[in-house]
């Protein structure tokens, strides 16, 4: 698993030039990285499980559990898969290096809205949906001490 | 008394952004009433639905707030639907009716605070509680809307965007993914509807629920910025002139983050925003001041006047 920080690089490298589909399984895999930073960092192990196939999916059910405010980015998740499936299964479509150009878009708000959602952890809700975390004891007597 | 007759005479929470930044949601939305035939009556001395500032101090605070404007509408007002064009107002108003149906101990803390403040307490059930796209769906329905359409939206290509509170999360929203006819919320349609019904042409846009990071405009502007810049060049890429719009949290986010995604990020991204409720009335022979256009920070006229509707 790379460095959280290193992934919106590595997602921005991602060229439909010379092979699109090996582009898509890269981008799919960087988006498994991103929600593996998630569940790692709330203390779990990272599931190596699919979900209708996919491994990312799974990862996102994980994700969400006790924190339903990740479902944020269900649609984001079911996308990249829908993306990831036309580039592989028409790699030489017309439209292939748009709809390449178009999973780097939905992977990298992925990889936003996760690292966005991780720093915000400490300061209150990122989704105007979530569970407050300012409530939390642990939150608050974090604060206490911090006073 | 059908759904289309409940809905045409209903109580309308306009919400604390309607007033401000939301202004030309707020002007449109009551043009396009008014063009259409259907009656909007203001929630008498409204307070706001305790958005998302007051739910992270105090969630039951936050379900008592909404409930306020639930019992005014319902106890003082006779009414028995809520229509409120926020996404964050609908949203709450959604929940604490939720809250109060599942939750003793907030409809204790309502029940409290409600007489404190001298009024009804709020019964969950009383009122409905719709958004701006259920109302204008289920009284005009897209064959009404075509009817009445008298500037067409054709040659528009529009990315449909509703954001991540109009549909999350699923347990409050009892009446949607309920068959045909109703609304998805995974992929929501009911805007693509209204809109395809006064002529535009939708494109496919995956990032249709995604986070527009409204929540972190203050607090790291910078992701904010990247996020929408996402949902801006998503949307270009689709092949969209216009970003069609249903909350002014996420509209005014996407206009003030297209301006700072050039000056800090060097990216500028041509493409219109504007309010369903603008395109539509519009569609139906409003002039765009009239639906507010010029109260709109991303200035679209010249394209508007472009496309003949201006």
């Amino acid at each position: 698993m790379r460095p959280l920080a290193d992934l919106e690089a590595a997602i921005e490298a991602v060229s439909a030039v010379p092979d699109a589909q090996a582009g898509a399984s890269e981008l799919l895999k960087l988006s498994e990285e991103s929600l593996e930073h998630w569940i790692t960092a709330r203390g779990d192990r990272p599931t190596d499980e699919e979900r209708e196939g996919f491994r990312l999916l799974a990862l996102h059910r994980q994700g969400a559990k006790g924190e339903p405010s990740f479902n944020a980015c269900r649609e984001t998740c079911r996308e990249i898969v829908y993306h990831y499936n036309l580039i592989s299964l028409q790699p030489m479509h017309a439209e292939t290096t748009d709809r390449l150009a178009m999973m780097k878009m939905i992977s990298s708000h992925l990889y936003l809205f996760i690292s966005g959602k991780m720093q915000v952890a400490e300061l209150g809700e990122f989704c105007c949906s979530s569970k407050p975390i300012r409530l939390a004891p642990e939150y608050q007597a974090q604060k206490r001490k911090e006073a | 008394m059908t759904t289309k007759e409940k809905y045409k005479k209903v109580a309308y929470y306009p919400g604390c952004a309607l007033e401000g930044t939301g202004h030309a949601y707020n002007r449109s939305t009551k043009a396009v009433g008014k063009a259409l035939g259907l009656d909007l009556v203001e929630v008498k001395n409204w307070n706001c639905c305790g958005a998302m500032e007051v739910k992270n101090v105090d969630p039951k605070l936050q379900t008592y707030l909404s409930s306020r404007v639930m019992s005014v509408a319902a106890n003082e007002m006779d009414m028995d639907v809520v229509m409120a064009p926020c996404n964050g107002c609908y949203h709450n108003l959604k929940k604490a009716e939720y809250d109060l149906k599942h939750d003793k101990e907030s409809a204790a803390v309502v029940d409290k605070l409600s007489q404190k403040a001298g009024h009804k307490t709020y019964e969950s059930g009383q009122v409905e509680t719709i958004h701006a796209l259920d109302w204008i769906k289920e009284t005009i329905g897209e064959d009404g809307l075509r009817d009445r359409v008298r500037n067409s939206l054709k040659g528009i290509r529009v990315a449909n965007y509703y954001g991540c509170m109009y549909t999350r999360p699923r347990h409050i929203f009892p009446e949607k993914d309920a068959g045909p006819g109703s609304e998805s919320t995974s992929k929501p349609h009911f805007m693509d509807d209204l809109l395809a019904a006064a002529g535009a042409e939708n494109v496919e846009f995956p990032l249709k629920t995604a986070c527009c990071g409204g929540a972190h405009t203050l607090s790291d502007s910078d992701t904010s910025t990247k996020l929408v810049l996402n949902i801006l060049k998503a949307a270009k890429l689709a092949g969209a002139d216009v970003i069609a719009t249903e909350c002014p949290t996420c509209h005014t986010g996407l206009e003030m983050h297209q301006i700072r995604a050039e000056k800090r990020l060097g990216e500028k991204v041509d493409i219109k925003i504007l309010y369903f409720t603008q395109l539509l009335g519009m569609a139906l022979g409003l002039k765009p001041r009239k639906v507010g256009v010029h109260e709109n920070i991303s200035d679209s006229r010249r394209f508007l006047k472009e496309k003949g509707l201006a």
